[in-house]
């Protein structure tokens, strides 16, 4: 383990109080800088943004020192904890859409997805066959559960750490969800021609 | 003819995506992998590279951390960063 990391447990451990000062001050840098990074497809600026970054920073620095045993030192500490911050800082984006927004889970916004994928109006004979065909597969092939996150998440928009927030899950079970949907929806247009055939498996 | 290329890249999923949660787990070595300049990252966290590509939030939380690895706080910007 390097020599700065060993300095930061040992402080961390021995001098808990002055170290997580520093540690917290170190956060809040590194929050705001990523905060102000994202600012401009986030919707949120000011005051607004820095608070979030504020509340990021204090929930790392409980979180570090919750898991400070579990640092093996695969990274140098500061990596480590600049990760813990920067997940900290999704969240609380995730929570402020969610408050702010709300959570549409329906009805479905279609009208705005072919633009999305790059299909204009000029060509439209060509490819509104293949959507109907897809909007076909999702009504008819996905669960209800996998419906009502596609239906939030590529025709609402709805950011997924704000449905987070909205169904008490994580990150993880809804990407797993979409990537299920997603890849039932891909066999489903091969099947019926509209796309090349290629294998997919689940994660 | 249509273009469907959009749709085909959003409808693939690869085998080795290794999902958010393995993902965000290893995101520190794997950010410290990349900015150290190590060769072929892609491969050696092939099912973590993979994620990042197609999931947004967690492609979003790596670019984050990858910045702050290359430029720490306090530290300043080099005129160009090494890839």
């Amino acid at each position: 383990m390097d020599a700065e990391s060993v300095a930061w447990l040992r402080a961390l451990r021995e001098d808990r109080e002055a170290a997580a000062a520093r540690l917290h001050e170190l956060l809040l840098q590194v929050a705001l800088r990523e905060a102000g990074r994202r600012a401009p497809r986030l919707r949120i600026t000011g005051p607004e943004l820095d608070d979030l970054a504020h509340q990021a920073a204090a929930d790392a620095v409980v979180a570090v020192l919750a898991k400070l045993d579990d640092f093996r030192g695969e990274s140098r500490f500061t990596t480590w904890v600049y990760r813990f911050v920067i997940l900290e800082l999704s969240s609380k984006v995730g929570r402020h859409f969610w408050a702010r927004d709300g959570v549409r889970l329906e009805p479905e916004e279609w009208g705005q997805l072919p633009g999305r994928l790059g299909l204009g109006p000029d060509d439209r004979a060509e490819w509104e066959e293949t959507m109907s065909a897809l909007r076909r597969a999702v009504e008819e092939r996905l669960t209800p559960h996998q419906r009502r996150l596609f239906v939030a998440i590529v025709l609402n928009g709805v950011p997924l750490d704000a449905l987070v927030v909205e169904l008490g899950s994580n990150r993880n079970a809804i990407y797993k969800t979409l990537f299920d949907a997603r890849r039932k929806l891909r066999a489903a247009l091969v099947a019926d021609g509209y796309l090349q055939s290629d294998d997919a498996v689940a994660p | 003819m249509t273009d469907f290329s959009a749709l085909e890249r959003f409808l693939q999923t690869d085998p080795r995506d290794v999902g958010c949660e393995q993902a965000l787990a290893v995101l520190h070595v794997y950010a410290e992998f990349v900015a150290s300049g190590a060769e072929d990252p892609e491969g050696r966290f092939a099912g973590v590279a993979a994620h990042l590509a197609v999931c947004g939030p967690c492609g979003e939380d790596f670019e984050g951390l990858l910045g702050t690895v290359r430029t720490p706080p306090g530290a300043q910007p080099t005129l160009r960063d090494p890839d």
